[in-house]
């Protein structure tokens, strides 16, 4: 009996992902577009949990969906006047931006489908169980120079947020 | 129907940037163009991770540097949308003229 469930769930997983993303760029009301964003997340980790990757999808949920998603949401709150609704939606170079974009995707396809031998056919075996430990044990062992430089970053961005927002420097 | 192997997470993946593609250059509302980098940042993630189960656990790694990465910079992209919008009042890009010739 062939198994139908991981099939089933790509195609839900995906086809969610992809219609929220088309409604993300299409409505008028970006509070609309924030929750379509949300849903594409939560299809994307979904989709991460499909590969193996518990840790990836359990941080995209907390800091993607749970923390940038409602930063969103707070500036949308703040900056969303109801005469930016009534007006034009889409700039002047639309049929031009669509049609680079569409050829853009036709030469992605096309080198996936001239590249597509050499892909490994059996997928390394990684214990799920085991996803997390050896995250962290990559992460504080061979990548704690990015991780160091990566919250130095962070305190950059949250200077750099602050200063901008606030009203009198 | 074919088994699901790492071409279909790539057609996925790739659907994705262009969809986000198509919103950073078409629509005139910033916080909408900001959701469309959003979502192109998400299309790599998943090409990554999907690529990390045939090798090793690096591309998992780097995909949570790119989230990371992804909140420092919609921070920092919200803050400057704030910063304008205090001035002029508009969030439509057409209308962020002032060094245009």
């Amino acid at each position: 009996m062939t198994p139908v469930a991981p099939t089933f769930f790509f195609y839900l997983l995906s086809g969610v992902a992809v219609a929220s993303a088309i409604l993300v760029i299409t409505r008028k009301n970006p509070v609309h577009s924030a929750i379509s964003l949300i849903f594409t997340l939560l299809a994307l980790a979904g989709l991460y949990l499909m590969l193996y990757a518990p840790f990836v999808a359990g941080v995209q949920i907390i800091l993607y969906a749970g923390g940038i998603m409602v930063l969103f949401l707070f500036v949308i709150m703040l900056v969303n006047i109801e005469r930016s609704q009534r007006e034009v939606q889409f700039n002047q170079q639309w049929l031009v931006g669509i049609v680079a974009s569409l050829a853009l995707g036709f030469l992605f396809l096309y080198v996936y489908r001239r590249g597509s031998s050499i892909f490994p056919v059996n997928p390394v075996s990684m214990p799920e169980p085991q996803n997390t430990q050896q995250v962290a044990l990559a992460l504080f062992r061979g990548y704690l120079l990015p991780f160091e430089v990566a919250s130095l970053l962070l305190l950059v961005a949250i200077v750099g947020a602050v200063v901008m927002a606030k009203k009198r420097i | 129907m074919a088994p699901i192997g790492t071409l279909h997470y790539l057609v996925v993946a790739a659907a994705l940037f262009v969809i986000g593609t198509i919103g950073v250059v078409t629509r005139r509302n910033v916080v909408i163009i900001l959701m469309s980098i959003e979502l192109i940042l998400n299309a790599v993630n998943l090409n990554l991770v999907a690529f990390s189960r045939l090798w090793n656990l690096n591309g998992q790694i780097f995909s949570i540097f790119v989230i990371t990465d992804a909140a420092a910079e919609a921070a920092v992209g919200l803050g400057i949308l704030i910063a304008f919008f205090r001035n002029k009042e508009t969030v439509n890009v057409d209308e962020v003229d002032l060094l245009k010739w």
